[in-house]
């Protein structure tokens, strides 16, 4: 069929979906396993796999030096996590002190965490190290689709003026997909806002450029309210505190949380999380043992109902209590210029002066408005799974279900259910695969045990060897000295 | 860290049975205060080594009951190093007590101080890195070697 529409067909073994760190760390695991990498190709619109993150972390205030929310030991680059970023980055900038602190954390420090800067360069140090840019293939993908013999086609669309035809198929028996988020998800209340006054200045999503808030607070007093109790909202408070104490602003700030959380919260004194002031606390996105401990395998345990309620007693949205930033708000809170409080906003109108007005419930159930300059929306990055084209293809016409949560449903080894193909398999990896046998897949070190998972099943079926401990010490010695593979 | 109670029990055991057994033979023979041949010290010290793994398994069921009580139910770096403390105390009152099966005659603070730390150190500064290498599954699963 594919011939008759004049579309050319390409055999590889192994194709990857996305193009982002979660295609990046499977074929690093893959090529670590001895696949050659004429046997595995990369499609996505990214240049490179920190494309998409960068722009992300960048616009919701995190610059290449800030420090990321990571552990030391999550090193995309480095599937051991050795030497951890803490020591790679002593190393570098000859600084002892971060050992220090990758030593005494958390009980006497915060968590060390690395710069975004330095995973930009060690990614891109271990990508000319496998050849990945020989496995890159730019374009749109369109859809995968099982083969009756076997195996899957995935359609691409390559750039204009890249090749002969408009599309082209890759006839894979594997495929692999980590296409991260479908896209950006408004508060309902701030969409309607956006949609009806057209006004898409005032209003923002943090993950969306947005510099011109902080450059109209530099040139006159100005009122923010900012929307969100996670990591985005903790870094634009940050920004906007820092951008106050550097350049002596009057900037205002009110921020709203939904759910205001006062203290240590929890079921008893084993599953007590801290809180306060409005936030609930957390060094990563989950608690670490779900990375690979205690929490891991009771997930993995579990099922169904049970497993759910343990996604809700350890989910939802946390930030880390770092000293700097409980330093700055309590600094906000004495000088009144930072109003902390829990409020449902109902809607957002124009002021005749060209300000925002948010009406809303407190906490007691009184009403109340704020008016404001700008509204900042840090509540999140989850759309709809069905948004992203290629994976709502797959769950209309590839076999693929929803979970729970939503999601796509995965075995342990991380194959789609549903959507086996002859000897072929399809696996996936990153945030489509959340609310399965194992929490944190959207995180570095997740998407490390989804390829190591995904590489032991492809061991299995003989596609490559197996990460024994031979294996794994003579590659990363090739690692450690920098030799290609 | 990250461990789960098996983790624990078998990166002890493991440990001990090869970076422990390893750094025990190197140490041995410079040891300070020995008394008798080179031999009779080693028996001591592969019977003291012997003890901690045994004592550890308890030990280990104390931290993992101490673990519950925080929230990442995770061990930090530093708690794995400064643990010698009460592991080597009750080590060696039991070594003094004379209640360490096989070991006789006196061991001298020096000299079962001086393996204690050395050991204890080597083992830590193995589980915090090369351990990865070894096997890379090892910290993704909460420990465990099997």
């Amino acid at each position: 069929m594919l011939q008759d529409a004049g579309i050319p067909v390409y055999d590889v073994p192994l194709v990857s979906v996305g193009g982002g760190f979660g295609s990046f760390t499977l074929l690093d695991v893959l090529r670590i396993c001895g696949v050659p990498a004429s046997a595995m190709r990369v499609l996505s619109n990214s240049d490179t796999p920190w494309q998409t993150w960068e722009y992300l972390t960048r616009v919701s205030q995190l610059p290449p030096a800030e420090r990321i929310r990571s552990d030391a030991g999550a090193r995309p680059d480095n599937i051991w996590g050795f030497p951890s970023y803490a020591v790679h980055e002593a190393w570098q900038d000859k600084s002892p002190k971060l050992l220090w602190q990758v030593l005494v954390e958390p009980v006497f420090t915060d968590f060390f965490s690395p710069r975004a800067a330095t995973v930009f360069a060690t990614v891109k140090r271990e990508a000319d190290r496998i050849s990945y840019w020989d496995m890159l293939l730019k374009g749109q993908v369109r859809m995968v689709r099982r083969r009756d013999g076997g195996g899957y086609f995935t359609l691409l669309t390559p750039p204009p003026g890249s090749s002969p035809t408009k599309r082209v198929a890759f006839r894979s028996q594997y495929v692999h997909l980590a296409v991260g988020y479908p896209g950006l998800k408004f508060l309902e209340d701030l969409q309607q806002f956006r949609e009806t006054y057209n006004d898409y200045h005032r209003v923002v999503n943090a993950y969306e450029p947005h510099e011109h808030v902080y450059e109209f607070l530099k040139t006159r007093p100005g009122t923010v309210v900012v929307r969100g109790a996670g990591i985005v909202a903790s870094r634009v408070l940050q920004r906007l505190m820092d951008d106050r104490e550097r350049h002596g602003l009057q900037t205002r700030i009110i921020h709203l949380f939904r759910a205001f959380v006062t203290g240590p919260h929890g079921r008893g004194p084993w599953m007590r999380r801290d809180g306060g002031d409005g936030w609930a606390y957390q060094a990563f996105t989950f608690p670490k043992s779900a990375f690979g401990g205690q929490l891991k395998a009771r997930f993995r345990r579990l099922e169904g109902a049970e497993r759910a309620a343990l996604y809700k007693t350890v989910g939802g949205t946390t930030t880390p209590k770092l000293r700097r930033w409980q330093e700055q708000m309590r600094t906000g809170r004495q000088g009144d210029w930072y109003h902390p409080m829990q409020a449902t906003v109902h809607k957002v109108e124009p002021t005749p002066d060209g300000r925002l007005v948010s009406f809303v419930s407190h906490g007691d159930g009184t009403p109340g408005h704020h008016v404001s300059d700008f509204i900042i929306d840090c509540t999140g990055l989850e759309a709809d799974m069905p948004e992203h084209r290629v994976l709502a293809d797959l769950l209309e016409h590839g076999g693929a279900r929803r979970n729970g949560a939503g999601r796509l449903t995965v075995e342990e080894s991380f194959e789609v259910s549903g959507t086996a193909s002859g000897n072929g398999a399809l696996y996936a990896s990153g945030a489509a695969v959340a609310g399965n046998h194992f929490p944190a897949v959207d995180s570095f070190l997740g998407m490390q045990t989804a390829a190591l998972d995904i590489a032991a099943d492809l061991a299995r079926r003989g596609f490559c060897a197996p990460l024994g401990s031979g294996r794994s010490i003579s590659q990363w010695l090739k690692w450690a000295t920098g030799r290609r593979i | 860290m990250i461990p789960t109670l098996a983790g624990r029990l078998q990166t002890r055991i493991f440990l001990l049975a090869t970076v422990g057994v390893v750094l025990t033979a190197l140490i041995v023979p410079v040891l300070p205060g020995t008394t008798g041949s080179l031999a009779r010290t080693y028996g001591t010290a592969y019977l003291i080594l012997l003890a901690v793994a045994v004592v550890g398994l308890f030990w280990e069921l104390l931290y993992h009951l101490l673990m519950q009580f925080r929230w990442d139910k995770d061990w930090p770096t530093l708690f794995g190093l400064v643990t010698i403390v009460p592991e080597g105390l009750l080590m060696w009152v039991l070594l003094e007590q004379g209640l360490i099966p096989g070991v006789d005659g006196p061991v001298a603070f020096s000299t079962f101080a001086t393996m204690f730390v050395f050991v204890w150190v080597g083992q830590w500064l193995f589980a915090n890195g090369p351990m990865r290498v070894v096997s890379v599954q090892w910290r993704l699963r909460g420990g465990r070697i099997v």
